[in-house]
């Protein structure tokens, strides 16, 4: 608040923010030029630059069969989980957000309580009840757990959302005769996109980094997402450093551009969402 | 979280019309398109949500090795097993010191952080981008990262014996004593982001006219923080220390996966869901395991139901709405 004339405000604040980058950057830096070295730049060299730059690790990597199949595990369970949540989340929220009924706080209530649980707590029942129905070591073991985990957040982000949305719209689409189903259907959806990108986004982000519920669910390398691919990569190339950074590298290129491109409506959900 | 949510659900309504306009109940189309909207996310969120925790109910009055119905009913006997294990009494104490060092470490630093980017500058929203990078990236990922970079001879102690500093040298990882100060160092940097982002929310809706206000009645930098920002971040602090809090109960995937196997004894960084994993699951003991994951349910829902009764019910009010 110095207020320079020339808008640039303090140097020590950009010197500090500078600072601040470096720190919260330099393990993602490491990860990916860590993949441009061979072992033994890494042994001798911890936090040394690539000298010269191998492109070798990363090739190995992107043309193996493991990569591709447990990127390609990691899609499906992300895309259906995404989906899910957000086909159930919104249908619900707009009966809680735009319905006056009987037991709708409790509902409401009911769904936001789910937030203080992550799936850690559930965890152990809900790998027996996944087993009891045959669903282990396949994607869907892991997809309708996630859905159901993803709607206290989707729901908290969507019913303020959907309550926005003024009343005369709806009256306007009384008027012509279009059902309160047809309003939600021609309307709200449409007008909700911005909503869904959020939510939708924060779910695929969630499901493609999730690891305690694959861990329990998938148990055969083939099945793996990438989470649990990763992990027995790095146990298993453990002497092959670089290469394991090659993998890790790739494997969180999705979520980090998921997240640029549409960072300002996470960082917009998640705060909206935590400030109720 | 639940009251407030509830408040806004009630201060949110459009218009603040009577509670019931029409009160010649809904008819049963209009209930019929409620249960076709709610029914297949109350399905699913009971099913697989609030029904597996209703099961671990059940199955930790067991002794059972997951196969087939539990037969061998013990009562209470997991739980005097889980309330008189050493190794789980350390697990807590672990979750003890990882809550309250969170909240202490992590609070202020944002709060610092937040402070410095809310400062009038170029570039702000790449910088707030790039500091929310770590809480995006996934746990597997940072614990690989970190546990390469911490090794002996890894890339953070080549980089303090580079400078000078080989008295900071450390075996960050096996020494039992450092292992938790080593997570904390991890997941501060992982969750800081989180924090700073919020509270950059929070101060952003403080209105310019009370800073300066404060600065036209002479009141120095720090003092309109002290006396204007602080104050009317407390919702926001608080709303992040309960999740902060909730999270800090639950961690599992980062110490799981950096110390593995070490875990159950000796690395020091032991927490109750890894305690729960690995005499659970890992040693095949799902009545146990069963059991664990109660008493986990048990402490959180204690301490999130005394912190919104003590801690987040003032907020419960409209100011406390942005």
């Amino acid at each position: 608040m110095t207020g320079k004339s020339n808008g640039w405000g303090n140097p020590v604040v950009y010197l500090a923010a500078l600072l601040l980058i470096g720190v919260m950057l330099g393990p993602v830096v490491y990860i990916i030029l860590g993949g441009f070295r061979t072992n033994s730049q890494i042994t001798t060299d911890p936090a040394g630059l690539p000298g010269p730059w191998v492109t070798g690790n990363y090739t190995d990597v992107m043309t193996s069969d493991v990569f591709w199949r447990q990127a390609g595990n990691s899609t499906v369970a992300a895309l259906a989980t995404t989906m899910g949540v957000v086909a159930l989340g919104v249908m619900a929220s707009y009966a809680l957000a735009r319905y006056r009924f009987r037991g709708r706080a409790a509902m409401y209530a009911l769904f936001a309580s789910g937030l203080m649980f992550p799936v850690t707590v559930a965890i152990t029942p809900l790998y027996l009840l996944v087993k009891e129905l045959g669903l282990v070591n396949t994607l869907p073991g892991v997809i309708l757990p996630q859905i159901a985990f993803g709607l206290p957040t989707t729901i908290i982000i969507l019913v303020p959302f959907l309550r926005a949305i003024p009343k005369e719209i709806e009256e306007a689409a009384a008027i012509d005769r279009c059902s309160r189903l047809g309003f939600f259907w021609r309307m709200v959806l449409p007008l909700s996109v911005p909503g869904l990108i959020t939510v939708g986004i924060l779910a695929f982000v969630n499901s493609w980094n999730s690891y305690l519920l694959p861990l329990f669910i998938l148990n055969e390398q083939d099945g793996f997402t990438l989470p649990l691919g990763v992990q027995a990569f790095s146990s298993q190339y453990s002497v092959d450093t670089a290469k394991v950074l090659a993998f890790t590298s790739l494997s969180m290129i999705p979520a980090l551009i998921f997240f640029s491109l549409f960072e300002r409506r996470i960082v917009g959900g998640l705060t909206g969402a935590v400030k109720g | 979280m639940t009251s407030t949510t509830v408040t806004r659900d009630g201060a949110g309504v459009a218009t603040p019309a009577p509670l019931r306009p029409r009160r010649r109940g809904i008819g049963w189309a209009q209930r019929l398109e409620i249960t076709v909207l709610t029914g297949p996310a109350l399905l699913m969120f009971v099913g697989f949500v609030i029904f597996p925790v209703l099961l671990a109910g059940y199955y930790g009055f067991y002794r059972w090795k997951g196969f087939g119905v539990p037969t061998d009913f013990v009562g209470f006997d997991n739980y005097v097993t889980i309330v008189q294990d050493a190794l789980f009494h350390e697990a807590l104490w672990h979750n003890g010191q990882i809550v309250v060092l969170s909240l202490v470490l992590q609070g202020p630093i944002a709060l610092v952080l937040a402070l410095l980017l809310n400062q009038r500058m170029r570039g702000q929203s790449i910088i707030r981008v790039l500091i929310f990078v770590p809480y995006v990236i996934a746990e597997v990922i940072v614990a690989t990262a970190w546990s390469l970079m911490l090794q002996t001879n890894g890339a953070v102690n080549d980089v303090l014996r580079s400078v000078g500093l080989d008295r900071l040298a450390h075996d960050w990882l096996a020494d039992p004593g450092l292992a938790i100060w080593t997570l904390m160092l991890i997941l501060t940097w992982k969750y800081v982001g989180f924090a700073v982002i919020l509270f950059l929310a929070g101060m952003q809706n403080i209105p310019d006219e009370l800073r300066e206000a404060a600065a036209v009645d002479g009141a120095s930098y720090w003092q309109t923080q002290r006396r204007i920002t602080l104050p009317l971040l407390g919702p926001t602090i608080r709303i992040w220390a309960f999740l902060s809090i909730i999270g800090a109960l639950q961690l599992f995937d980062l110490v799981y996966i950096i110390w593995g196997q070490y875990v159950a004894s000796t690395a020091g960084t032991s927490t109750m869901a890894t305690y729960m994993v690995s005499e659970g699951r890992n040693a095949g003991n799902y009545g146990y395991g069963n059991a664990v994951a109660v008493v986990l349910f048990f402490i959180s829902m204690i301490i999130a139901l005394v912190y919104q009764r003590f801690v987040l019910r003032r907020d419960a009010l409209p100011e406390g709405r942005s």
